[in-house]
């Protein structure tokens, strides 16, 4: 079995981590090898942020290399794109809709570009779009989103909705359990 | 057999500290490092404290060994530079209860003011090096460093990366084994450091690294990996590089232990392959020292001093294999910003608009420099912003002194911004210092500091008073603001500037992301359109909740915005305001 490849990315503050840590334990009770890497420190502050998470039979690198993405996961716009070179050839992209603008568009040294769909689009990559932030909300709390994006990315990752929930159960707090049980199955259920 | 469980490098550490019968931890936060201690504090019978800096976090270690007790203090590469005064005489003195320094390298620098090497501290001051590979790795070395430590009479030094540090893998977790306090002996001899003694002390560290040479010839630590006629030396984050990218088809010396280094062991497996590379990040520590040994290899002639390494880059410098990237167009950069709601956002917001000289420090506020605050002159290290200022006034001149301020965080003043107040006062320089109390150690994720009143187990502590410390090395000109008060932070700030005497500002209101602030939060305001005449004054705080369009001028995010008020104040045509209440 080759290695399983998922980057998280987004915008610190978003809760990457947490979903990083859902898909590590995930893996681990498949008993695979695993290895997440992520940002802690000045780049969390609302910088651009990348976590790896990796699995398998064996696993040395604990980081992903340009075209080695089997599931990009990210949490906002235009960072789909940043990252889009992660991508593996067959991969899939799935992607939260929702624009933070970086500095330099707020200071007007830069433009959000308008056209990050057609840009992945051309590139010839699978994406899935979908509005994260208002299926969490649906589920109760903006702050779920992350768990709405697993939900989306557990279709391409492989396994049974049990078998993800058990992973979620165990990484959230039991007061926000329902609420991303939810969430998950919101994002599950995405077309 | 036993547990496994997936454990960030760091938890690992900790792990593998608690269980070698650790009892003492002291250190002083910095990203890579901070949840080894953040970590230990988790376990009962493992004491741990946050100390003012990283000196006294490993002079407090030293005397918990003294003590007989195992223990460690951990800091960043920066915070071995304020800590290596205390580390070189150690390693004369020795210890008598296992004493780890950890020391978390930070290659890339994702969150650092440069890219030292600290293994070149291992060999300045003849100490064994210990590096881990992953989290596994972490706990078994962490524990093997206090056994080593005892064996070999020197503190040990630990090295992590931030690849190892913050990467999660499985660990096989063990029990504590109860470690039996050292009887203390006086011994003069081997612990009072004058001339006379420290001579006979040195023998004995030439006969120890001696000792320590031969050890790592035949020690666990360090093992061979068969595979095909490509030979690589490495340690660390970057044998799983090497091993990613070479596979079988390359042999590994791989070293657990990088100072000193197995001679004997480099020799017998360079005569086995035919082509002998050390792959390691940042300088050439191990290569050099296998030059020296008059031994053939390849190393920085194929791979750079800079930045990370990845498994693509050396399969590319040793295979010569080409990885092709998809051509997607690139976007803007989303460089890190001072938080919404965060209180340094106003003081940078006045300076800026006065135009005066900063000098700046390390923590978050050093994001204050970024555009469009753009208020920052240097970032040098801990403390520095407060004794460059003063070196600055007296060789400026009074005109540019009374234009000029050193701004300082509150954990970081106490840290080592304190001795440069002193001097200020000591040495006359009508210098202004504002000390950026936001009521916690920021940048590094929410620490206790000696001025928050509660400790690294969350019990209660004294506070330091900031405004009776300032005045009792003799600041006569003390005064406390709010930063959300636009107006009061630039009234102080002219009076102060314009003062011919030292001062200091306490720019006081807690960081945005503490529980007690949030709870406070006000709900978001918004911009009516109607209102608003697109003159973007909003914009020139850098807000990351405030955008603008053509159309509809300023917009504010509901999702990010914390209700701060910051804008409104900048608003002249009063078009920000509270939201009606109705959207939740």
């Amino acid at each position: 079995m080759t290695n399983m490849n998922i980057l998280i990315v987004g915008v610190g503050g978003q809760g990457t981590v947490l979903a990083s840590k859902i898909l590590g334990s995930l893996f681990i009770e498949r008993g695979l090898e695993v290895k997440v890497s992520e940002v802690h420190g000045m780049s969390q502050r609302g910088g651009s942020v990348i976590t790896f998470v990796r699995a398998g039979e064996n696993v040395a690198s604990p980081l992903i290399e340009t075209g080695g993405a089997d599931v990009i996961i990210s949490f906002e716009l235009l960072e789909a794109q940043r990252y889009a070179a992660y991508l593996k050839k067959g991969g899939t992209l799935i992607v939260n809709t929702q624009k933070i603008d970086p500095m330099p568009v707020i200071t007007g040294a830069a433009e959000y570009p308008e056209d990050v769909q057609d840009t992945i689009s051309k590139l010839g990559m699978n994406a899935v779009y979908m509005d994260a932030t208002a299926l969490a909300v649906e589920a109760g709390s903006a702050r779920a989103a992350n768990v709405a994006l697993l939900g989306a990315a557990s279709k391409f990752i492989g396994g049974s909705a049990e078998e993800w929930e058990k992973a979620v159960l165990g990484c959230v707090p039991p007061k926000f359990a329902e609420l991303n049980i939810r969430a998950f199955e919101l994002g599950r259920n995405t077309k | 057999m036993s547990k496994k469980e997936l454990m960030l490098g760091n938890a690992a550490a900790a792990r593998g500290f608690w269980e070698a019968g650790c009892s003492f931890a002291s250190s002083y936060p910095g990203t890579p490092s901070t949840e080894v201690t953040e970590f230990a504090a988790d376990y009962p019978e493992l004491y741990a404290e946050w100390a003012p800096n990283e000196k006294v976090a490993l002079e407090s270690a030293f005397g918990a060994s003294l003590a007989g007790a195992r223990s460690f203090a951990a800091m960043k590469h920066v915070g071995l530079n304020v800590a290596a005064d205390p580390l070189f005489t150690m390693s004369y003195t020795g210890v008598n209860g296992g004493l780890a320094v950890v020391v978390a390298d930070d290659p890339g620098m994702h969150s650092s003011q440069n890219e030292q090497d600290s293994r070149h501290y291992a060999v300045a001051a003849k100490l064994p090096m210990l590096e881990p590979a992953d989290a596994d790795e972490c706990r078994e070395f962490a524990a093997a460093s206090l056994e080593l430590s005892e064996k070999f009479d020197a503190p040990v030094l630990l090295r992590l990366t931030t690849r190892v540090a913050h990467s999660r893998s499985a660990v096989c977790l063990g029990e504590r084994n109860e470690a039996a306090p050292g009887k203390y002996e006086k011994d003069p001899g081997k612990y009072v450091m004058m001339p006379a003694n420290a001579k006979k002390r040195h023998v004995f560290v030439e006969e120890r690294t001696a000792a320590l040479s031969e050890y790592a010839e035949n020690c666990a630590l360090n093992r061979v990996v068969k595979g095909g006629k490509i030979g690589v030396i490495a340690a660390g984050i970057a044998f799983q590089y090497a091993r990613e990218a070479l596979g079988d088809a390359a042999s590994y010396l791989k070293l657990g232990m990088v100072n000193p280094l197995p001679e004997k062991l480099i020799r017998e497996f360079a005569a086995s392959v035919d082509r002998l590379i050390v792959v390691e990040e940042l300088d050439p520590v191990i290569e050099t020292q296998v030059r020296a040994m008059g031994i053939a290899c390849e190393g920085k002639e194929l791979f750079t001093m800079l930045g990370e390494y990845t498994a693509a880059m050396i399969a590319e410098a040793v295979l010569g294999k080409k990885t092709c990237a998809a051509p997607v167009p690139p976007v803007p950069p989303r460089p890190p910003v001072l938080c919404p709601g965060c209180p340094h956002r106003g003081i940078f917001y006045v300076l800026s608009k006065l135009k005066l000289f900063v000098s700046g420090d390390i923590g978050c506020y050093t994001l204050g420099a970024l555009p469009p605050l753009g208020a920052l002159d240097t970032t040098l290290c801990m403390g520095g912003s407060v004794s460059g200022l003063h070196g600055w006034c007296k060789a400026a001149g009074k005109e540019a002194s009374s234009r000029s301020v050193a701004v300082i965080g509150d954990s970081t003043f106490i840290h080592s911004g304190i001795t440069g107040l002193i001097n200020i006062v000591y040495n006359g320089s009508p210098a202004t210092v504002l000390i950026l109390d936001n009521s916690i150690t920021g940048m590094t994720g929410h620490q206790q500091n000696p001025c928050t009143g509660l400790t690294l187990k969350n019990t209660p502590a004294p506070a330091v008073d900031l405004e009776g410390l300032c005045r009792a090395v003799g600041v006569k000109r003390v005064r406390t603001v709010d930063p959300f008060d636009l107006a009061a932070a630039e009234a102080a700030l002219r009076e102060e500037t314009s003062a011919d005497e030292p001062s200091v500002i306490i720019v006081k209101r807690p960081c945005a992301l503490l529980k007690s602030e949030i709870s406070k939060r006000r709900p978001p305001v918004v911009i009516d359109s109607e209102k608003c005449r697109r003159c973007r004054a909003c914009m020139r705080i850098g807000c990351p909740a405030i955008s603008f369009k053509k159309e509809t001028g300023a917009v504010i995010d509901r999702t990010l915005c914390v209700g701060c008020g910051m804008c409104e104040q900048l608003c002249a045509f009063n078009a920000i305001s509270d939201a009606d209440g109705k959207e939740k």
